[in-house]
């Protein structure tokens, strides 16, 4: 039995994959969401700073949009974020932290970077999806706390 | 200004995937992290087919010398393993598993996430810094290559 929502996963992955590859094959830039987001915050991307912010507006206006148009459209505008401030901000921090210091998240790293078979790239990946793992197996099952 | 508007297409379509996926629900994605409960495979099949056209305009991009824009393509990837990529993306994935939110998806549910994506958002923009300062001073943890 197939579930709809590997479906739909499947789908939204293809239209991910797709804004990379015209990132790529446009503007010569690998989208990967925490160098475009930190390059602008660090003032490391101060030299393409209008680009980043143009990706930007369509990364956080698209989603506004498609959630405002009438009817079931696509995706449900439910996020579940946890709503233990301590567990928000430890956790927004490590993955500020992390993924600079890593120069690259899911989409950098991620996509991009395993799509191009990186050694980083598919190294990182492995190590972020193997720790999440471990975090999530200590903390649901060995103490309880998420 | 083709650029710019190749930046906000691709934003938006990214931003749209993410929506269409189910990741910027973050019990989705905490639910693939989840091994030892109920795993939720979704975003495997987010991660396939986002690599697809990911990998097939690597090979595009392979044998020209500029984009389709005339931009400059990416340089080849380093190898280098170092201290930064490891410790980096093992403090990524903690942070990931505590909220089910990695940089795209944070900035995908801006509109949508509530206090708490805010809160997030700003504490991983604070981590982002917080790299940026650790990176510029010669630490051990940067020094050290493996």
């Amino acid at each position: 039995m197939i579930n709809p929502d590997w479906i739909t996963g499947l789908a939204g992955g293809v239209m991910i994959g797709t804004a990379g590859a015209l990132y790529l094959l446009f503007n010569g830039r690998i989208m990967g969401a925490s160098g475009i987001i930190g390059e602008l915050v660090d003032g490391s991307g101060r030299a393409t700073a209008v680009e980043k912010m143009m990706f930007l507006a369509g990364l956080i206006g698209a989603p506004a949009l498609l959630l405002a148009l009438p009817g079931d459209g696509i995706g449900s505008g439910q996020t579940n974020i946890s709503t233990s401030l301590p567990v928000i901000l430890i956790g927004g921090g490590l993955v500020g932290l992390g993924t600079r210091l890593a120069a690259g998240c899911t989409s950098g790293h991620g996509v991009c970077g395993i799509s191009r078979l990186s050694l980083r790239g598919v190294v990182a990946s492995l190590i972020y999806v193997g720790g999440g793992m471990a975090m999530m197996t200590a903390l649901r099952h060995g103490l309880g706390l998420i | 200004m083709a650029r710019l508007i190749m930046a906000l297409l691709a934003g938006a379509l990214f931003g749209a995937g993410l929506l269409m996926s189910g990741m910027t629900d973050t019990l989705k994605v905490q639910g693939f992290l989840d091994i030892a409960g109920a795993w939720d495979p979704t975003l495997a099949f987010v991660m396939a087919g986002a690599i697809v056209p990911m990998a097939f305009a690597w090979r595009v991009a392979a044998p020209r010398r500029a984009t389709f824009l005339g931009l400059p393509l990416p340089a080849r990837p380093p190898t280098r393993l170092d201290a930064q990529l490891l410790g980096g993306s093992a403090l990524f994935g903690a942070g990931w598993a505590l909220v089910g939110l990695c940089p795209g998806p944070a900035l995908a549910t801006l509109s949508f996430g509530g206090t708490g994506g805010a809160v997030f958002f700003f504490a991983m923009l604070a981590g982002m810094l917080l790299a940026g300062i650790l990176r510029r001073r010669p630490l051990p943890l940067t020094q050290q290559e493996l």
